[in-house]
């Protein structure tokens, strides 16, 4: 009971800032090359969808960041595995790693252009390469996190370091692989995005800059719109995936 | 004290002599003059002094003695996850140096894995060791009656109650057949009234397995409701300074606990560790 009244409370503040927004544009005449009315940028959103505009670039940011997004995963983690395998391994990767954590990922966007071209190849790396580094990392923490009693269990039944893998390590690093890759797939969009402003030749972030050189602020606010729903959408897909695969974790159980 | 010369001349006996069992019976875990010392920044530390005894086939054996007085050094040594510093140990004859597929552990925590249900949590040592789940299918259910939960096979440990957990973990140590179960103080984490519960299920899965079980704790009562023989451990350095054969008949009550024998029983032990000085 108590949780529908808070969510029709949450709807009418909502409904009440747009309905302040737009009066406010109104009566104070704001110019909407500053700001646009909800109304325009409605209008905008529907113009856009019914060209098949937004729908096309829609799909293309979507596509660089899904594959950006799991080339960064599966790269993180095997990493983050055979880095928690091999202690040596860690010894030599980890100046590395820290250097290249370092680095904004963001500045090296240029380079990558540069290297790997204006087509889907460049965005797809920027979307890996900024989803990666949390995703290894919580996978080295995951893996590290394990339960020293049910180590001890399992090494008296004899249990192979595989198995110990498998068994115990894995299962125990899934709650952290999951919050890596919340983490991770936010940031593919923001790394897909990024390299799409600096050089592509289409996809949402392309026709962002396009429309705000052409001072369709309206337009800018509808794709703004498309990116925020966009990013919610991933994020609450890797939630609900977590909830599915690390039910057993407490964090993890719906407040039911 | 005017007793104390004699106590101290029985555990001179004890010590040379009684721990270890010459009974006919077959013994299935035999340690010899097993010592283990650690190497600390202040010099050496004993943790075990020379300790040496058997635990028949079918046996219930209990240890008890205060925290600190090498228990958990014993049991982590039986286990095979602790090298000794010197000394022989055998189980049915067979040198233990390393884990060994047929022994069975309950720990003080349940220790279950979270993301296997109480079917799953109980067959973990039959996938560990590769063997057909099938084939143990049934064995886990049956083990599952035997220790009252039925019905929750499906379930995880999180939605069962402490007692519960630690009797998946019971079943756990039980389901691959062990030459023997160690359980280092598997009820010291429960409740007083969930412990007596548990303490008389624990004899009657005993007496239907016919399993030799090393019961290590720090209760002396439990010690005598539960053992055919009680080892007392005194600490720094860690020995056996004495075993008390309890005969009372099985299977016991809850009553037994306030007959003149079961008394006697306590009070001898206590006497062991007061005539070392004491707990303190």
């Amino acid at each position: 009971m108590k949780r529908g009244l808070d969510f029709f409370a949450s709807v009418t503040l909502v409904a009440f800032v747009l309905l302040g927004w737009e009066a406010a544009v109104s009566i104070l005449q704001i110019p909407s090359l500053i700001l646009p009315a909800p109304s325009e940028i409605l209008v905008a959103l529907y113009r856009g969808f019914a060209r098949g505009v937004y729908l096309r670039h829609l799909g293309i940011t979507l596509t660089e960041t899904l594959l950006g997004f799991m080339f960064g995963s599966i790269v993180g983690f095997l990493i983050g595995v055979a880095v928690s395998l091999n202690k040596r391994l860690e010894f030599f990767l980890l100046p590395f790693m820290v250097m290249f954590q370092s680095v904004p990922k963001v500045a090296l966007a240029p380079l990558v252009i540069i290297w790997f071209g204006l087509g889907l190849q460049s965005k797809v790396i920027m979307a890996a390469m900024i989803s990666f580094f949390p995703i290894m990392v919580n996978t080295i923490a995951g893996l590290k996190s394990v339960d020293e009693e049910r180590t001890n269990l399992l090494a008296g039944l004899t249990a192979s370091k595989w198995q110990m893998l498998w068994m115990l390590q894995l299962p125990s690093a899934l709650p952290f692989i999951f919050a890596g890759l919340e983490i991770g797939v936010t940031l593919s969009l923001l790394g897909a995005i990024v390299a799409e402003f600096l050089g592509g030749s289409a996809g949402l972030g392309m026709l962002l800059t396009a429309m705000n050189f052409s001072m369709d602020v309206a337009g800018v606010f509808s794709i703004l719109l498309i990116l925020s729903l966009m990013g919610w959408c991933l994020a609450t897909i890797v939630t609900l995936a977590r909830r599915f695969f690390v039910f057993w974790d407490p964090a993890s159980r719906s407040p039911t | 004290m005017a007793g104390q010369h004699a106590t101290a001349s029985f555990f001179r006996r004890d010590r040379n002599e009684a721990p270890v069992s010459e009974f006919d019976r077959k013994s299935v875990l035999d340690v010899r003059n097993l010592n283990k010392t650690y190497q600390g920044s202040d010099g050496e530390t004993i943790a075990l002094d020379d300790v040496s005894f058997s635990v028949n086939e079918g046996e219930f054996v209990a240890i008890v003695g205060p925290s600190g007085c090498g228990k958990s050094t014993l049991l982590k040594i039986l286990t095979g996850l602790l090298a000794k510093s010197s000394g022989e140990l055998s189980l049915r004859g067979e040198t233990i140096a390393k884990p060994r597929s047929d022994i069975g552990i309950v720990f003080q925590s349940p220790v279950l894995f979270p993301w296997r249900n109480v079917l799953g949590n109980i067959l973990l040592p039959v996938d560990v060791l590769r063997r057909r789940r099938e084939a143990y299918q049934a064995r886990a259910l049956d083990l599952i009656d035997l220790v009252g939960l039925k019905g929750f096979e499906r379930k995880y440990p999180w939605q069962l109650s402490g007692g519960m957990q630690q009797r998946v973990a019971i079943s756990r140590g039980l389901i691959h057949d062990p030459a023997m179960l160690l359980m280092d103080e598997p009820f010291g984490a429960l409740d007083a009234m969930t412990r007596e519960h548990m303490n008389i299920q624990l004899q009657r899965i005993w007496m239907d397995r016919k399993k030799t079980i090393l019961f290590i704790t720090h209760s002396i009562p439990e010690a005598v409701f539960l053992a055919d023989r009680v080892f007392v451990m005194t600490p720094r350095p860690g020995r056996i300074q004495a075993v008390e054969e309890i005969h009372l008949e099985r299977p016991r009550g809850l009553e037994v606990m306030n007959t003149p024998e079961f008394g006697k029983h306590v009070r001898r032990i206590r006497d062991y560790f007061s005539a070392v000085g004491g707990l303190d």
